[in-house]
């Protein structure tokens, strides 16, 4: 029996084998999204425990594990995203670039990071991926379980929230 | 300038910022293996119901209280 089958069927062996091939896939998907090294340990873990519970769900003749796997992991940092948004601020345990003008652009920067960590869970997900992440809409659309047009009205409103909370501010979004 | 030119202007201009402020993580990987703690969860998900020692301490007072006082199960019915 393949794998997959023997995984849908409940066989341990099989769902071990499964996470070792797919846990750093997961892992580094979540990372993206969340960008906290720790959550994305526990949400890793998370996915794979939705995923085997809901193996019986799972279609080993027309499923592709890879997208599903990223799916659920996709609903899991967004279910994080939501819990997290009104009290975390971004960690940063990811190493950030060196600032060549930090006080002309220090306010920007602090500002554009609190209208980012504000931004509806749903927003930020595909804000993170699209903008930040440069992931193809159609990968977005297909993790997050929607269509590429929703995709890009989330974009579009999400860069209208962020540059008219600069604006409020009386911040200029373009770059320089 | 139509609409979609700055629509697309603006998504540019905020994706330049927030690249800078969020540096991209594609190569993000993970420093250890994570199947011990998945072993963790099931084992913990799947574990039997363990109730604690004060809770079946309660219950017992409970029934022989019922057993020693017969007359107080209708009053005690009747606050429930």
């Amino acid at each position: 029996m393949e794998l997959l089958e023997r995984f849908a069927a409940g066989d341990l062996e099989a769902f071990e084998a499964l996470f070792r091939q797919y846990q750093n896939e997961v892992y580094r998907w979540t990372a993206r999204i969340v960008r906290d090294s720790g959550a994305a340990e526990d949400l890793t873990v998370e996915t794979f425990w939705r995923i085997y519970r809901a193996r019986e769900r799972f279609d080993p003749a027309a499923g592709n594990f890879c997208a599903w796997a990223r799916r659920i992991a996709t609903n899991a940092a967004l279910d994080h995203l939501r819990r997290a948004r009104q009290e975390t601020e971004l960690p940063e345990d990811y190493p950030a670039p060196p600032r060549s003008d930090p006080a002309e652009r220090g306010e920007l920067r602090g500002h554009l990071r609190r209208a980012f960590l504000e931004l509806p869970a749903k927003y930020r997900l595909v804000a993170t991926l699209a903008l930040i992440e440069g992931e193809p809409y159609n990968e977005i659309a297909e993790a997050a379980g929607i269509s590429v047009a929703l995709v890009k009205v989330r974009v579009f409103r999400a860069v209208r929230m962020l540059r008219k909370k600069l604006s409020s501010l009386g911040l200029e979004a373009a770059a320089k | 300038m139509s609409n979609e030119v700055k629509n697309q202007q603006h998504e540019k201009e905020m994706r330049a910022l927030l690249e800078r402020e969020f540096p991209p993580l594609q190569n993000a990987e993970l420093q250890r293996d994570l199947w011990p703690q998945m072993l963790l969860r099931l084992d913990a998900e799947r574990a039997p119901l363990r109730v604690p020692w004060i809770d079946w301490a309660l219950a017992a007072a409970v029934a022989a209280a019922l057993l020693l006082f017969p007359n107080a199960i209708p009053a005690l019915l009747y606050h429930l």
